[in-house]
Order: C-alpha cells, then sequence, then structure tokens
C-alpha cells in the first residue's frame, strides 16, 4: 500500500505516494532524482546520506519518506545560489582541497551547515566533533576541517570580502 | 620544454565544483530504461557443501524477473577469473574460481544465487525468500594452523592449504655469525578492509541485436576488466566498453574483478534487462578483498658500534580462500625487507596460505607498508638492544649512493634519506623532545616518539619486469592528445582519476608541454570507448611518473609535428624554428611569430608539407626505464596511558620526497589521507572472524572501527625534493608514501612510551584492551612483548 508524501526539497514543493518503508535516501535519490546525497553504510554510520530536514542535520538513511511530510528538507543540491554562486561551504572545501574523491563531500557540507548555523565561530575541537558522525576516507580530515573554519570565518565576514577571498584563492 | 609556469604551480581541482554540488556521476547515478535491481544470495558459512538451491518462492515474489544460479551463469561465462603471477611466478596451488558458487561454499559473502526485480527492495525482499541447503565443513580460519599436516583443508580434496612458498634469498649463517647483537620478533599485520566510502557498483546493459555490452562500475582499471571480461563471455574488446565514471576511492581494492564483474554483466545477456547491482557495506566488508593478513617472523642482527649485519623475513601471508588476482603482489614485502639501509645480507622468504576468508590483494601500499613496518620495528630493537638513539642508528647505516642496487637485484634510482631524517627532527623538536619524555618519565608519564624512515617502489612499472608479473600486459601507459582546429585541447588516458586530481595534474603538464592555457585542455579518462587501445590503470602510485610521462610524450609528439608545419609556414628550416610558450619563430626573429592555435588551425587545411597528413593528434606509450623509489622520514608522538591503555596520538610530523611536484597542494593532500590510514591500521581498524564459525564479527561500521575526525591531530608536513633521474619529468608517486610510513611510526612511539615497562613489541591494532593486557602483564613482572589477543 502506498502512501502520499508531500515535501518540500530545495525549495520545491514534491507530492508522490511512496512505500511507507521507503527510506528518505531512496526518496531524494531514486523518486524525487537528487543523486548528490550519497550512500556509505547501512548502519546510520558514516554521515555520506546527511541532509537538512527543517534546518536540522539528519542522515536520510535513518529516517522513513513518509517521516518528512510536510517538512523542509536541503540537499547538497540546494546549498548553491539561485546564480549558481557556491555557498561558502562549498567554496571553502574546494578552496581548501577539503575533497578528494569527493563521495563523502555531500553529506559534510550538510553536516558543516547545520553546524555552523548552531555554532558560527567553532574551535577546532567544537568543529572535529561536530562532525564526527561523517567518515572520510581520502583526507585524514586536515583539509576537512581548514574548510569548515574557512567557511564560517567567509560566512562571519562581509558578503563582498567573501567573494574577494573566493576569487583570489583560485590560483595561489 | 616550454619554460615552466603549470607545473609546481598549486591549481584549485577543477573536478571540485561539480563534486561539492552533488554533480559528480558515481555508478549508482545512473541508470537504464527497463533496468532492473540484482541482489547477491550469499554463503552464510565459511566452508559449506551447498547441498540444494530452492527458488520457487522467490521465483514468485513480487517483481521479480529472474533468479539464477551457477547452472545459468556457465551457460553465458567460462573460465576462471584471473590470477597473475605478481611477485610468485610459480604457485603450488591456485583453486580455480568461478564468480558464483556451485557444489561448494569456502567463504562467508561467497555468490550461491542472484535475483532480478523491477526495485531493489523487491530484488532483497525476493533474495530472503532462496533457500539454500547447506551442509557445513571445517572452516579453516588460522594462519598457523592452515600449515599443520592435520588441518581440514579450505577446498574439499586439496592436498593442503599452501598457495605458495618461496624464498628469494636464503639464510647466510656465516654472516649472521658476524653479528654481536640479534633481535627476533614476530609481526600482526591484521586483516583491513580498504573500505573507500562508495563500495563497489556494478551496471551493464547487453544489446542483443548488436551483441554489444556497457559496463558502468566502480574501478580503478576499466580496461583490464574489459580484457578479462571479454575474455569470460567471449566478446571482443571492439564490443565491451567499461566505464568507471566518478569513483569514490578505490585505495587498490578496486583494481581486480570481481564476481559481481562478471554476474551483473552475465545477468544482463542472460535477462535481456540492463542491470544495476550495488554492494551495500555490509557485502563491502565481507566480500571486497582485504589488505594486509600477514604475519611475519624476522630477525636482525647488528655489530656494538651499530653497523646493521643481516635482516631475515619469512613473510606468511593469509590469501584466502581464493588468490586475488594481484595477490602476490604483496610479497614484495620481501623484496624491501632490507628498508633504506645498508644490509651484508638480507634474506627473505613469502609463505601464501589459504584459508576460508575473502581473498586479499593490494590496499594501499601492498607489501610496502609490511616492508617498512618489519624494517623499522627491526631498526628500533636493535637501537634498543644496542642503547643507541634510534635517530643515530639510522643515520649510521642510511644508503647514501645512487643508483643502489638492492640484494633483490632493485634498483633505487635517487634518494637523499638523511636530509629528510633531518628535517623531520628538526621540525619535530627531537631533542626537546627526548628531554620531555625524559623529564615525563620520572613522573610516570609514558611519552613516546616513533621514528619511520621509509623508502618505496613505486611507478609500476618497466615492462621487461612487468609483463611477466601480469602474465603478459606490461604496465606501461598509454595518453592520447588531440588538438582541435581552433587549438583547444583533449587529453586521454589510461589512468583513472579516483580522489587523485588527475583532471587537474595531467593538463598542468600538457599546459607546459604545449605551451598553450590551461584552461583550454581538458582530461578525460575511465570510458574504454575514447582514447588509446589500451589502459593500465591506477594503482600503485603509478599515475604520474608512468601516465604523466605517456601525456608529456604524447603532447611533445604534437609539438614535434605543430614545429615541422611551422617550419613549412615560416618557409624556414625545422632547425631554425624556436618554441618558446606556445609560440613558433624562426630564430633570431622572435617579433614574428605563429601561435599554436594558429598552427593548429593550419594543420586541417591545405598546403602541408610534402608527406604530412593532416590533423594534429598523437598517441603514445610510455615504458618507464625503470621504477621509481620515493622515501622520507615520519616522526610520530605519542603518550599511552597506562591505566586505560588509550594512545593519545599528539603530533604527527611527515617529511617525505616525491621528486618533482606537479601540485603541492595534491601532493599535501594524498599524504594526510595515507598517514591517516596508516595511523587508521596502527590503532583502530581490523577485521575479526570468529575462528569457529568463520563468521565475521566486523561486517558493519557498528563494529569495524573507521576513525572520525575526532582521532586526529593536523599532521605537520615537511618536504624535500630529490628529482628522479628515471624519467624526464623527474618525477615519482606520493599516492601511498603516508600509509607506507605511518603505521610503524606510531607503533615505535607506542613501543618507546612503554619502553621502561620492558615492553618491547605492540601488535596492531594497538587498541586500549590490547595495550592495558600488555601493560598489566609487564607491570605484573610476567614475560612482555607476547601477543595478547589471537
Amino acid at each position: 500500500m502506498k502512501h502520499k508524501v508531500a515535501t518540500t526539497v530545495n525549495g520545491q514543493r514534491r507530492e508522490h505516494e511512496v512505500e511507507p518503508r521507503l527510506l528518505l535516501v531512496h526518496y531524494l535519490r531514486d523518486v524525487v532524482g537528487l543523486t548528490g546525497t550519497h550512500i556509505g553504510c547501512d548502519t546510520s554510520q558514516c554521515g555520506a546520506c546527511t541532509v537538512t530536514v527543517d534546518g536540522k542535520a539528519v542522515k536520510s538513511c535513518t529516517m522513513f519518506a513518509v517521516q518528512a511530510e510536510g517538512k523542509s528538507i536541503t540537499t547538497i543540491e540546494g546549498m548553491a545560489a539561485k546564480d549558481g554562486t557556491l555557498h561558502p561551504l562549498q567554496q571553502a572545501f574546494w578552496d581548501e582541497h577539503g575533497l578528494q574523491c569527493g563521495f563523502c563531500t555531500p553529506g559534510f557540507i550538510m553536516a558543516a551547515s547545520y553546524l555552523l548555523s548552531q555554532n558560527p565561530n567553532p574551535t577546532e575541537d567544537e568543529i572535529r566533533q561536530g562532525l564526527e558522525g561523517n567518515l572520510c576516507r581520502c583526507t585524514g580530515y586536515v583539509n576537512i576541517v581548514k574548510s569548515v573554519q574557512s567557511a564560517a570565518k567567509a560566512m562571519n565576514g562581509s558578503k563582498a570580502n567573501a567573494g574577494e577571498h573566493s576569487a583570489a584563492a583560485r590560483r595561489s | 620544454m616550454a619554460v615552466t609556469t603549470m607545473i609546481g604551480a598549486k591549481i584549485h581541482r577543477r573536478e571540485d565544483p561539480r563534486l561539492v554540488s552533488g554533480e559528480g556521476r558515481y555508478v549508482d547515478d545512473f541508470t537504464r530504461p527497463g533496468c532492473v535491481a540484482l541482489a547477491v544470495v550469499r554463503s552464510p558459512h565459511a566452508h559449506a557443501l551447498v547441498k540444494s538451491i530452492d527458488i520457487t518462492q522467490a521465483a514468485k515474489a513480487p517483481g521479480v524477473v529472474a533468479v539464477y544460479t551457477h547452472k545459468d551463469f556457465v551457460k553465458v561465462l567460462s573460465g576462471t577469473m584471473p590470477v597473475t603471477p605478481s611477485f610468485v611466478a610459480e604457485k603450488k596451488q591456485s583453486p580455480p574460481r568461478f564468480p558464483i558458487a556451485d557444489k561448494e561454499v569456502v567463504y562467508q559473502g561467497e555468490p550461491v544465487a542472484v535475483v532480478l526485480a523491477e526495485t531493489k527492495y523487491q530484488a532483497s525482499d525476493a533474495s530472503n525468500l532462496i533457500e539454500v541447503e547447506y551442509e557445513t565443513l571445517p572452516a579453516v580460519m588460522d594462519l598457523d594452523k592452515a600449515l599443520e599436516a592435520k588441518s581440514p583443508t579450505v577446498h574439499s580434496g586439496a592436498p593442503d592449504n599452501l598457495g605458495w612458498d618461496l624464498t628469494y634469498i636464503p639464510d647466510d649463517p656465516a654472516v649472521m655469525k658476524e653479528a654481536d647483537v640479534v633481535i627476533k620478533v614476530r609481526i600482526l599485520q591484521q586483516r583491513i578492509a580498504p573500505t573507500s566510502m562508495e563500495t563497489r557498483g556494478v551496471l551493464a546493459e547487453y544489446s542483443k541485436p548488436d551483441g554489444t555490452l556497457t559496463v558502468w562500475m566502480s574501478s580503478q582499471s576499466p580496461h583490464f576488466v574489459r580484457l578479462f571480461l571479454g575474455g569470460a563471455m567471449g566478446i571482443p574488446e571492439n564490443r565491451l566498453r567499461v566505464i568507471s565514471p566518478d569513483v569514490g576511492g578505490g585505495f587498490g581494492a578496486k583494481i581486480s574483478p570481481y564476481s559481481e564483474d562478471w554476474l551483473v554483466p552475465a545477468a544482463a545477456k542472460l535477462s535481456g534487462r540492463p542491470v544495476k547491482w550495488i554492494e551495500s557495506r555490509t557485502e563491502s566488508l565481507q566480500t571486497t578483498t582485504h589488505g594486509r593478513g600477514q604475519v611475519f617472523e624476522v630477525e636482525a642482527g647488528a655489530k656494538k658500534d651499530g653497523t646493521l649485519v643481516f635482516i631475515k623475513a619469512t613473510q606468511y601471508l593469509d590469501a584466502g580462500a581464493y588468490m586475488g588476482t594481484f595477490a602476490a603482489f604483496q610479497a614484495c614485502a620481501c623484496l624491501l625487507a632490507g628498508g633504506a639501509y645498508n644490509w651484508k645480507h638480507v634474506a627473505a622468504r613469502t609463505v601464501g596460505v589459504l584459508t576460508n576468508k575473502v581473498p586479499t590483494d593490494p590496499y594501499r601500499g601492498a607489501g610496502r607498508p609490511e616492508a617498512t613496518h618489519l624494517c623499522e620495528r627491526a631498526i628500533d630493537l636493535l637501537a634498543g638492544a644496542l642503547k643507541m638513539d634510534p635517530a643515530e642508528i639510522r643515520r649510521k647505516n642510511f644508503i647514501t649512493t645512487f643508483p643502489h642496487t638492492n640484494h633483490f637485484g632493485l634498483v633505487f634510482d635517487s634518494g637523499a634519506y638523511e636530509k629528510a631524517l633531518d628535517m623531520a627532527m628538526k621540525i619535530a623538536g627531537y631533542e626537546k623532545l627526548r628531554k620531555e619524555q625524559e623529564e615525563g618519565r620520572k613522573k610516570g608519564k609514558y611519552l613516546g616518539i616513533g621514528l619511520s624512515s621509509w623508502i618505496e617502489i613505486c611507478g609500476f612499472g618497466p615492462s621487461a619486469a612487468t609483463a611477466p608479473a601480469t602474465g603478459g600486459i606490461a604496465l606501461v601507459e598509454s595518453a592520447q592528445v588531440r588538438v582541435f582546429p581552433t587549438g583547444s585541447v583533449a587529453v586521454y588516458v589510461g589512468t583513472h582519476s579516483h580522489g587523485q586530481g588527475h583532471d587537474t595534474t595531467f593538463p598542468q603538464i600538457v599546459a607546459d608541454t604545449l605551451g598553450v592555457p590551461y584552461d583550454s585542455i581538458e582530461l578525460r579518462h575511465g570510458d574504454t570507448a575514447e582514447g588509446p587501445a589500451f589502459g593500465y590503470g591506477t594503482y600503485g602510485s603509478r599515475s604520474l611518473a608512468v601516465g604523466g610521462m605517456a601525456v608529456h610524450k604524447a603532447s611533445k609528439k604534437i609539438v614535434d609535428k605543430a614545429r615541422k608545419l611551422a617550419a613549412h609556414m615560416f618557409e624556414a628550416a625545422e632547425e631554425d624554428i624556436a618554441f618558446d610558450q606556445g609560440q613558433f619563430y624562426v630564430k633570431g626573429s622572435p617579433d614574428k611569430r605563429k601561435a599554436f592555435g594558429e598552427v593548429a588551425f593550419a594543420s586541417y587545411g591545405a598546403g602541408l608539407p610534402e608527406g604530412m597528413e593532416q590533423g594534429l593528434e598523437a598517441v603514445a606509450y610510455y615504458d618507464p626505464s625503470n621504477f621509481v623509489w620515493p622515501f622520507g622520514t615520519h616522526i610520530a608522538v605519542v603518550e599511552v596511558d597506562p591505566e586505560t591503555g588509550h594512545v593519545d596520538l599528539k603530533r604527527y610530523i611527515a617529511v617525505d620526497d616525491c621528486g618533482n611536484i606537479i601540485n603541492p597542494m595534491i601532493v599535501d593532500g594524498q599524504i594526510h589521507g595515507g598517514v591517516a590510514q596508516g595511523i587508521s591500521q596502527a590503532l583502530y581498524e581490523e577485521v575479526v572472524y570468529d575462528n569457529e564459525s568463520g563468521q565475521m564479527r566486523t561486517g558493519t561500521f557498528t563494529d569495524y572501527l573507521l576513525p572520525s575526525a575526532n582521532e586526529f591531530p593536523i599532521f605537520e608536513l615537511g618536504r624535500t625534493i630529490t628529482p628522479s633521474p628515471t624519467n624526464e619529468l623527474g618525477v615519482k608517486g606520493i599516492g601511498e608514501a603516508g600509509t607506507i610510513a605511518s603505521s610503524i611510526a606510531v607503533i615505535n612511539a607506542i613501543c618507546d612510551a612503554l619502553a621502561p615497562l620492558g615492553i618491547k613489541h605492540v601488535d596492531m591494532p594497538a587498541s586500549p584492551d590490547r595495550l592495558w593486557k600488555q601493560i598489566q602483564e609487564a607491570s605484573g613482572g610476567s614475560s612482555n612483548g607476547k601477543e595478547a589477543r589471537k
């Protein structure tokens, strides 16, 4: 038996009929067609599937699609501005070489966006603790931590400064 | 070459905008019209006979399209999974492996049936309805016991469990007698799950009318898959296309072909539907090849003054139930057992042992971390026995003249080992750390400093050495450079980038060679339908030193042709033409120039020189003259809590030398990740099987411990640059360096911390329970250094 579910994904209203057991991550990937949210484990350890639901970071493999009824979901595809300008976190991961294979990256960016929404000026330790629900196998986390620090700085500074930082960092 | 402008520059990665935007395309992001999902039914037993398989209920389940077992697959698949000679040309036993079990299963997770259904939920549901009757058999799980005469065998009817036994160099008893001190140590290299964050996955579509097969998969070496799969399915290479798109990490475990790489395309052919299978994490931990899985018996001796005399290593390698395609590559640990040092004699033997576990195969470093671990542990034990500082004994015995031919005939191309040691000690503040350690000990603080002076053989490799090792295909590399009429450039390579940043670094090389803007160059890889006829893939830190050189070589062919054409356009002799930063001119008349783009456009027109064909494109295969030999010194600083056995990794210093550098940001990133993986082996990771039942006890991330950001400090990096004389770019490799160096840096630091307790050796992972037990035993006055956990 299928259930109706109505959500807002990246600002767009979505209505579908889904199986009650359908995981949110499969809903986003297979039904809505947003494949930027990844699956890296079966047991909610890796955080690759992190999205925000009503502003709060959620591992989308731990939630059924029907539980998202009426909620607003943001995925990695919803982070950049409409004109394509990258979100400061996306820009910072690029600038600081915060990714290699890129598979865990959407989850890290989404988890970090929640972290910075709760704590705009985290210390290094707070960043490390704040991201402990996400696993990366490529970077040793060194440049992920730097990316979040750099994004925090950009988000706290004026928008003009953040833009300058990004342009200058392209080739240093 | 044009004046260097891009080589060596910190260029931000051009692959990143798509990857940070969710626009990366990994295999699970693809589908085809009418695609069905495949689920694999796997053996829950490590060793059993398959008595019967009942598919009746499953076949009737909602959405099920087909159920296939061994009897179906033999109709479309022939032969066995490939096993290469690698470093052991003759194997005593290499059990033939068909991608799906017939009458006997030999490891937990071995496929016995597959289900195809309209959705993955339905495929998963139906797979639970397949009833397989097993008769369990004794499982061979322990490496030592497997070699006993009375041991059950991994495969029914096999004579024993010996895969290979090869002595590369025997003992020299006369030399051994020259040593004043001798140490012995048994070192465990636990099984590790390589664990790329993206698991494996395969999507296959077969066109019956055309007889063509297209496979999308997560692979480090799509051309090798095409070669092997084409053989198994009887499809020639020109009708078989393997596409390895964005790949979420490999670490060596996506080189060799797997059962599912055969079963999914075969199921597509059998069913007439496109088929997709994505590995779950549990499947990955159970069935993707493991790394390490070795035990080393090591003996070494030195003179009273610290001069090294001999080292002898015996490797016992847990191969698993079948030989991995490149399993015997890991025997290269033997060939590097002498490390960075001069020894009078080095003896080495490798023994490959079959067990009822998933096969082992290369994992980041593959043999070289094990070599570094055993050698650097032996050096520290000798230093301890001689009461010498670990840095001093290293310095005294380093190889200093290059090229250096080691005892196994391998030629180290260049090195400056002492320079890297000095830099690492300077960054660490070594003398100060030793003082802190001394002070701390008085207060009951167990601070330890661990050194690891590593070397590496990489850049596989010269055809004369590698063709016999693969069974025929030389591990050279290919590249194609196409210059289009308006001057934009496409470069096709046989390597595969899955985090290494080739999309950025290879165009940096081309930009300098052709003298054209970096932004006008596009790199393409991972699709066997594009570029040269064969590519060799990415592994063994080979992409730059072999693939980068192929790109450079093809680019130079372009310049050669363009120079001829430019001479014709200038009505000058070819030898009078100068080429500088993308501009041709007649020597002595630098004011009149022709840009590379103008010449490119002309190459597609009329009036070319006599005999010159239109177009500006070139293919090159680069066959290196030698391997390349990076090196460095790492230092770990730890504090061990004797009450809990907890290790606090306080600092980590890495000084690495990989020759000339194309992009320092990417080199640093590779070191970060490599170091983290080695530390993780030293402290956290271990695949654990129940020795009685053969059940894996670490089948999810709940039980298989991967460290998070919380577990690491910021790594402190330093760099020396000693160009490689092996290739024109002077480059080596850096993909594995961190992993090769770091496990033993950490273990040496822990042993150093616990030295006051008389603890001489600690095995991996140095988890709190293992260390606590060792500390308890040592404090209780009992013998130390023994294996606390089996």
